[in-house]
């Protein structure tokens, strides 16, 4: 049985992955990809330390960060489908619709 | 061998593990959308296989239906709806790289019966008598998960109920070509 130490080590190397993608890519798809990388990554320290705790409420919190990511994807992928429309591209450097 | 069966968890979280941070260096660095898309599906199969292995047996379902399921048929739907400029359309299907493809699938199925294997002699029998024993000696997850959901915690599951409902109307805004989402100097797009 191994500790929970390797499980928050991965968890913190995914976030930063996520971190660098969402900072370095232009392309909105990946970087909403990222995005859920970021997440995954929350639910993982969420599991690992509700294993370690012997405590279920990490895993509920887990189903809520999933419920808010699956609506943070359909929020984002619809923002993608209007940037496309009024752009006709989906990089982030184009979206800059607010500057005046 | 020995070494393998006697440290089959420690062995397969590393493995998981190495291939879930492989699918997330995917994500940042594969140019291509679709590429990324399938690292991303990795590292979420890959979570799920650790969710098992941290005892969350209904997660790690929910996490194959909704992520590797749901979201990730949505991200596709978007890849393909969005046309890039400058590719080819044989680009955007994965002929070019098809033999890694199935090389990975393979590697996979080998992965995946090796862990098996393996999983029964670190535990003694796989049979079905060792399943029912056990389902006896643990509390079902699901039950647990799904008791504690609709009591302590219904309130905040009611809430984020809504919060899906909210984001669910406002991706249908943001998708209609009807809506008020003007051009920049106010002509609206037919």
């Amino acid at each position: 049985m191994i500790s929970a130490e390797p499980y928050v080590a991965l968890s913190l190397v995914l976030l930063c992955l996520g971190l660098v993608g969402v900072m370095v890519r232009r392309n909105f798809i990946t970087v909403l990809m990222s995005l859920e990388l970021m997440f995954n990554a929350v639910n993982l320290n969420l599991i690992a330390f509700s294993f370690r705790l012997g405590d279920l409420a990490g895993q509920i919190l887990a189903i809520f960060v999933i419920t808010i990511a699956a609506a943070e994807a359909a929020i984002g992928l619809g923002l993608i489908i209007a940037l496309v429309r009024l752009k006709d591209t989906v990089s982030l450097d184009e979206a800059d619709l607010m500057r005046s | 061998m020995d070494f393998l069966i006697a440290n089959f968890e420690a062995v397969l979280f590393y493995t998981v593990a190495a291939a879930a941070v492989a699918g997330g260096i995917g994500v940042v660095t594969l140019k291509h959308p679709v590429h990324a898309a399938l690292a991303l599906l990795e590292t979420f199969v890959m979570v799920a296989v650790l969710f098992v292995l941290r005892h969350a047996e209904f997660l790690a379902a929910v996490q194959v239906l909704v992520y590797a399921g749901g979201i990730m048929v949505l991200y596709l739907f978007a890849i393909m709806l969005v046309r890039f400029k400058g590719m080819r359309p044989d680009e955007v299907f994965l002929s070019g790289i098809a033999p890694l493809a199935i090389l990975g699938g393979v590697l996979l199925g080998a992965f995946v019966a090796i862990g098996i294997l393996l999983g029964t002699m670190a535990t003694g029998e796989g049979g079905a008598a060792a399943m029912r024993a056990v389902g006896d000696e643990l509390p079902g997850n699901t039950e647990a998960v799904g008791w504690l959901l609709y009591t302590t915690y219904l309130v905040p599951f009611e809430v984020v109920s809504v919060v899906l409902l909210v984001a669910m109307i406002g991706a249908i805004i943001f998708g209609r070509r009807d809506a008020a989402l003007s051009k920049p100097d106010g002509e609206v797009k037919p």
